[in-house]
C-alpha cells in the first residue's frame, strides 16, 4: 500500500461502493491457473482474450483463430467502395501474444465436449478449459435462395465475411462496364450488421456517380424497413436518386432464385441482369456452434442474458453474433462489449464473486459519401425481458442534423473504427 | 459517498486493498469496470484514442462529469453523446468518470 496516495486510496473508496451488492474478491483464489479458451478471433473474441487478461494476469488464456490475420467485415464497405486498401482492415494477433500474455494458435476447432471440457483442433491438438469462450461469427444457410450456394458466392459473392470475398466484390466493380447494374440482395431479420447492406449500396454508387455514372445499385430487399431507413433515404434523395433503387420485399424485393451461370437474379419471377450480383444470404450461428450442440432450432445460441453462458452447455460462454442477445443488433460493437462483459463474469465466477450491474452499448456509424456520416447509438441494460435498451436514450441522429454533424459523424466513425481495433488488437 | 454506509464501505475495501497493494491478484472494480469499458471502443482503451474522437484519458473526473451532464440534458451539443449520456444515472456518470481520470 506504500505507493497508493491517499486521494487514490479515497477513489478506490469511492468506486468500492457497490462491493456490499455484488461480493468481495476471494482472497483464497490468490494462484489462479484456471485455463480460460477463447474461440474465434474477430471482435468478440480477440477483444475477451485480451481483457481477461488485463482482469486477472494470472489467468490461462489461449486463443484460437484460423488464421494469422483477420480481416474486418466494419469498414470492409470502404474498401469495396475504394476508399481504402485492405491493409487498412487486416489486422494480427502480434500484441495479443506479445504484450497481453494470450496464447494464441492458429488452428480450426472441429469439436467440443461440454462433459470433459476438451476440444480437438483441426491440427490434431486437443485442450482442455475450465472456462470456454466461443466467438464464431456467422455462418450462411446455404439451401436458402435457390441456385446460391458456396460455388455460386465465387461469382455472386456475398461479402459478408472481410477477406476474399471483399476483393472479389471490389475487383467485379472496377471492372464492370459503365452503364451496368449492381444489385445487392440483403436478407430478412436477423443478420450480421444490419445497416451494412445499406452503406454498402451508398459507396458503390459513390463509386460508379464519379466512375461509371450510367450504372445503378438495385437493392432488391427481403424486407419492407431497415436499419436507420430514413437517414439513409434523405441521404439518398440527395447524393443518389439516379444510382440507387430500393425494392421493399413486399413490392417485388424478394428474391426467389438466383442463376449463377448468366449473373441473374430474380425476384417475383421478375429477371435482373447483373454486372455485379453482391447476394447477402440469411445466416446462422457459425458451424462450430451447431457441431457442439449450442443452437437452438432457429440456429442462433442461447444464453443466460447477463453472464451470456449457454443455456444448454454449462461452462460454454457465447458472444457476438452467433448469441441471442435479445435487442441487441449482430455488430462488431456489440461483441466488443459483450466481450468485456463476459470475461468480468468470467473472471468473477472463478473468483466467486457475483457483479451486481450489467451494462452493454452500441455505436454503429454508417458512411454515406466520405463527408457524410450517420449514426444509431443504444445503452443497453439486463431487464426481464432480457438485454433491453435504455428508454429514453440511443436512437438514431436527427434527420434535420446540419452539414457539420454529418461531416463530424463521417470523421468520428474513422475515429470509432482505429479505437475499436486497438481495443481488440492493440 | 454516502455516510451511512461509509463504515461499510470501509470494512469492504480492506481486502480489495489487500489485493491490489501486493497479493497476486488484482481486485476487478466490476461496477466501474461493467460501466466504463464499452466507452473504449470509441474513445480507446483506457480512454486512450488512436483517432479523431476525443480523448478521455488525463482528463479530471470533473470535467468529464460535466461534460456527460451536459450532453445528458442537451446543454452541450454533440453527435452521438447526446442519446448515449441519457442511458446512464448521476452516480454512474462520476463512477465513470472516476475511473477515466486515475
Amino acid at each position: 500500500m506504500n505507493s497508493m496516495g491517499r486521494r487514490r486510496f479515497l477513489k478506490i473508496l469511492g468506486s468500492a461502493s457497490a462491493l456490499g451488492a455484488m461480493g468481495l474478491p476471494s482472497l483464497s483464489f490468490s494462484k489462479s491457473t484456471a485455463r480460460v479458451v477463447v474461440v474465434g478471433g474477430g471482435f468478440g473474441g480477440a477483444t475477451c482474450a485480451k481483457y481477461l487478461k488485463r482482469f486477472d494476469p494470472s489467468l490461462d488464456v489461449t486463443l484460437i483463430s484460423p488464421a494469422k490475420t483477420f480481416v474486418t467485415c466494419p469498414f470492409s464497405n470502404m474498401v469495396i467502395g475504394g476508399l481504402h486498401k485492405m491493409d487498412f482492415i487486416t489486422h494480427n494477433y502480434k500484441k495479443l501474444s506479445g504484450v497481453h500474455g494470450v496464447n494464441v494458435v492458429h488452428d480450426t476447432v472441429t469439436a467440443i465436449d461440454p462433459a470433459t471440457r476438451t476440444l480437438r483442433m483441426a491440427g490434431g491438438q486437443s485442450l482442455g478449459f475450465d472456462r470456454l469462450v466461443l466467438s464464431p461469427g456467422i455462418g450462411f444457410q446455404w439451401d436458402a435462395i435457390e441456385g446460391y450456394d458456396q460455388a455460386a458466392s465465387k461469382t455472386m459473392p456475398h461479402s459478408w465475411h472481410g477477406g476474399s470475398q471483399t476483393v472479389l466484390l471490389r475487383k467485379q466493380l472496377e471492372a464492370m462496364p459503365n452503364g451496368g447494374l449492381v444489385v445487392i440482395a440483403p436478407p430478412a431479420n436477423p443478420f450480421r450488421c444490419p445497416p451494412g447492406p445499406y452503406e454498402r449500396a451508398s459507396l458503390i454508387a459513390h463509386y460508379l456517380k464519379q466512375h461509371k455514372p450510367r450504372s445503378k445499385v438495385l437493392i432488391l430487399d427481403a424486407k419492407d424497413k431497415f436499419s436507420k431507413q430514413p437517414l439513409f433515404q434523405d441521404a439518398w434523395d440527395e447524393f443518389y436518386p439516379d444510382h440507387i433503387e430500393w425494392v421493399p420485399g413486399s413490392q417485388g424485393g424478394t428474391l426467389t432464385r438466383v442463376d449463377a451461370k448468366t449473373n441473374t437474379v430474380y425476384a417475383d419471377d421478375e429477371a435482373f441482369k447483373a454486372s455485379v450480383a453482391n447476394i447477402i444470404p440469411p445466416q446462422k450461428a457459425a458451424s462450430i456452434a451447431h457441431t457442439a450442440g449450442l443452437t437452438n432450432a432457429k440456429g442462433w445460441c442461447p444464453i443466460n442474458k447477463k453472464t451470456f453462458e449457454s443455456t444448454i452447455h454449462k461452462n460454454i460462454h457465447v458472444i457476438g453474433d452467433a448469441s441471442i442477445a435479445t435487442k441487441m443488433p449482430k455488430s462488431g460493437f456489440s461483441a466488443n462489449t459483450q466481450a468485456k462483459a463476459c470475461a468480468a463474469e468470467i473472471v468473477a465466477a472463478l473468483r466467486g464473486d457475483t457483479i451486481g450491474v450489467s451494462s452493454w452499448v452500441n455505436t454503429c456509424y454508417s458512411l454515406i459519401t466520405p463527408d457524410y456520416g450517420i449514426s444509431v447509438a443504444a445503452v443497453y441494460r439486463l431487464s426481464e425481458k432480457g438485454i433491453m435498451p435504455v428508454k429514453g436514450a440511443g436512437g438514431v441522429g436527427p434527420r434535420d442534423a446540419s452539414r457539420e454533424t454529418r461531416r463530424m459523424e463521417a470523421l468520428y466513425a474513422e475515429g470509432w473504427y482505429k479505437a475499436i481495433t486497438t481495443d481488440m488488437f492493440g | 459517498m454516502k455516510k451511512t454506509t461509509s463504515k461499510n464501505i470501509a470494512l469492504a475495501a480492506i481486502p480489495l486493498l489487500l489485493l491490489i497493494s501486493g497479493c497476486a491478484n488484482k481486485a476487478v472494480d466490476y461496477r466501474s469496470a461493467m460501466l466504463a469499458n464499452p466507452c473504449a471502443g470509441c474513445h480507446g482503451t483506457d480512454g486512450v484514442s488512436p483517432g479523431s474522437i476525443p480523448p478521455l484519458n488525463g482528463l479530471s473526473s470533473k470535467y468529464i462529469a460535466s461534460s456527460m451532464q451536459d450532453f445528458k440534458t442537451g446543454q452541450r451539443k454533440g453527435t452521438v453523446m447526446n442519446r448515449i449520456a441519457k442511458g446512464y444515472t448521476d452516480e454512474e456518470i462520476k463512477l465513470m468518470a472516476n475511473t477515466f481520470s486515475k
